[in-house]
């Protein structure tokens, strides 16, 4: 694969008025990584991948998505680049109001000329890759937590985007249903080329699929360390890294 | 194997080449040729046809992909089909002859796809439509009729001390059911007394009977028009919010956190509710009174020839106190209800968005209709009673 920067923030400041999430972010994500974002609760990880998907414009500090600078364009210009990501939101962010088929089916009607029975097939498609196809004419109330988050998975990639968020993909799953997740985002990211920016604090998933990732602290307000989650937990001497990996670790006994 | 030319599907090519495909070689060994350009987005791929592979148990067949230029998920809906047509066939695919990538996006799509569950849309007979919804009416009104108890015993055990209600939560809804109402029921009365005074100004004039405007303005307003009018403008405005904010926690899950901890929904959430109103809307009723008569008033001034004095006095005479009583106690009776149906409709609904705002829409619709019903039948009883 070419190591080629998909995304580069270069000394990121985030802040909500006065109060400053985090200071001085920078990072590369390299095409078809899974690079994770980690840190301990309240330190900015979501913030940090709100302002990647356009949701919150960071008060300093560069962000570019391949060559374009994201924040200097328009808005126009901004829902373009948005094109190439797909996001998938905490609890799925589905749309109450639609069924499960209609959540998939709703970018691809505003976004391309496809006709009805094609839309319809590669919406089949996308709940195929997610193993949610019987789900397709349910709505949203009517399934389970999990099977929300895999909906969600499937109309991040509607629109077959290169660059996918995951907002704790396994925040709230059974062990068995997380590590089954876990599985997919490898087969997509191989299978589909994607890149993948991963949220999360569950480290048993973050050793198996991430490859490259920014640890964040919520004390000095800046991050602290980067690198594989695996490279973190065998190497990286700094005391609070060190006791973030190593818990769950020592936990598990031998990941 | 040959050489994969193949490119991930973010590459972007010029699109040249449409998709083709056809299978060659014997029935036991079958080989799917892939060539051009399969792209999603085209909305060119065509659909693998549901006869296109004859049944040959224990075939095996193999791809050759060596003349194909760009694809992405859109080659994987063709796999898919073929996949699905290839084991009613009987027929295994060779998947080490596809590319890593295709392979194991086709891995994840299932031979046998589940089928869709569908919502049961059984046709119910009128009849027993009917009844259900005759049934769900009077099990509704039981329900109202019990949470009001239930808020009343909630309302006694505060007074004797034994149970607790919020004052922050009281004072919060009364501010906002109180003053902070004041300037559109004082608008919306305003107008009522003006319309009245024109309606009756024009007949009276006729019998030369000009001043006794004043008397139907201030008998319509007292007996009717300030109660029912404030009544309404609550429904829309209280109601609606009171159910909207009920539903959004019930969305939440913050009313089973209260039943978990045992807190009763009825002291905690009703209570300040219902309180709320029944404190406000006899004042706002007897605001909208004085501010229906002012708008007569005005009227009667500015069309008739009538003194101020007179008007005033005339207004006086024409009312006796039991009518004032009247429309206070119907104004205390149409708080309580719209407190108690908008709180029983947010507690009702469903968890999604959409049922927020159908909760909303509920208590007003339910809270107008049922101001307007009450007020139906507090006029029978007063007949009767010959006020």
């Amino acid at each position: 694969m070419p190591d080629q920067t998909v995304l580069s923030l270069r000394d990121i400041t985030l802040s909500f008025g006065p109060k400053i999430i985090q200071k001085n972010i920078s990072l590369d994500v390299r095409k078809g990584s899974i690079f994770a974002v980690m840190g301990g609760s309240g330190c900015g990880k979501s913030t940090l991948l709100k302002s990647m998907i356009g949701l919150l414009r960071p008060s300093a500090g560069e962000y570019h998505v391949g060559d374009e600078n994201y924040w200097a364009g328009s808005e126009t210009h901004r829902t373009d680049l948005n094109h190439r990501f797909g996001v998938l939101f905490q609890s799925g962010a589905l749309w109450s109001s639609m069924t499960i088929g209609e959540n998939i089916a709703l970018p691809l009607q505003m976004f391309t000329d496809l006709k009805p029975d094609v839309i319809r097939r590669l919406v089949e498609l996308k709940l195929g890759f997610v193993g949610m196809l019987q789900a397709i004419d349910l709505y949203p109330s009517e399934i389970s937590g999990g099977m929300r988050k895999r909906a969600g998975l499937a109309r991040a990639l509607a629109l077959d985007p290169d660059i996918l968020f995951f907002d704790e993909p396994s925040a709230g799953l059974d062990p068995i249903t997380s590590a089954r997740l876990d599985d997919l985002i490898l087969n997509l990211r191989d299978g589909l080329g994607a890149t993948i920016i991963i949220v999360s604090h569950e480290l048993s998933s973050l050793f198996h699929i991430a490859d490259d990732g920014i640890f964040l602290d919520a004390k000095t307000k800046t991050p602290i360390a980067h690198g594989s989650p695996r490279d973190l937990r065998d190497h990286c001497t700094d005391p609070q890294v060190h006791a973030f990996m190593h818990r769950e670790r020592d936990e598990e006994g031998n990941t | 194997m040959t050489d994969q030319t193949t490119t991930g599907p973010s590459a972007a090519q010029p699109a040249d080449r449409t998709p083709q495909w056809h299978l060659q070689g014997e029935q036991t060994a079958p080989v799917m040729v892939l060539s051009g350009t399969w792209q999603a987005r085209a909305g060119n791929i065509p659909v693998f046809p549901k006869d296109g592979l004859k049944k040959a148990p224990g075939a095996h067949l193999s791809f050759q992909t060596s003349d194909l230029q760009v694809w992405d998920t859109g080659l994987v809906a063709f796999l898919w089909d073929l996949k699905r047509v290839a084991h009613d066939a009987g027929i295994s695919l060779d998947m080490q002859t596809l590319p890593g990538p295709m392979r194991q996006l086709l891995e994840l799509l299932p031979e046998v796809p589940d089928e869709p569950v569908h919502h049961k849309t059984a046709r119910t007979p009128f009849l027993e439509t009917v009844g259900n919804h005759a049934i769900a009416s009077m099990t509704e009104v039981g329900v109202v009729t019990e949470l009001g108890a239930l808020t009343a015993k909630g309302a006694l055990l505060t007074l004797l001390g034994r149970s607790r209600m919020r004052m922050v939560d009281l004072l919060a809804n009364t501010a906002d059911a109180g003053p902070y109402a004041l300037l559109i029921v004082g608008i919306v009365n305003f107008l009522i007394g003006a319309i009245l005074a024109f309606v009756g100004a024009v007949e009276l004039q006729k019998f030369a009977a000009g001043i006794y405007v004043a008397s139907l303005v201030g008998i319509a307003m007292v007996r009717e028009m300030a109660a029912v009018m404030t009544a309404i403008i609550m429904a829309g405005r209280t109601g609606g919010a009171y159910a909207a904010r009920i539903s959004t926690m019930q969305g939440n899950e913050e009313i089973d956190a209260l039943n978990v901890f045992g807190i009763p929904t009825s002291t905690y959430l009703i209570l300040p509710a219902v309180l709320s109103l029944i404190i406000t809307m006899p004042f706002l009723y007897l605001y909208g009174c004085l501010i229906g008569m002012l708008g007569g008033f005005v009227v009667a001034i500015s069309m008739l020839d009538i003194t101020a004095a007179g008007y005033f006095h005339q207004t006086i005479t024409a009312f006796h106190i039991g009518q004032f009583i009247f429309g206070f106690t119907k104004s205390l009776v149409f708080g309580a209800f719209i407190g108690l149906t908008s709180c029983r409709i947010g507690l009702k609904a469903g968890r999604s968005a959409a049922d927020v705002g159908i909760a909303a829409t509920r208590a007003v619709v339910v809270g107008i209709v049922g101001v307007i019903a009450i007020d139906a039948i507090f006029a029978v009883i007063a007949d009767v009673l010959g006020i």
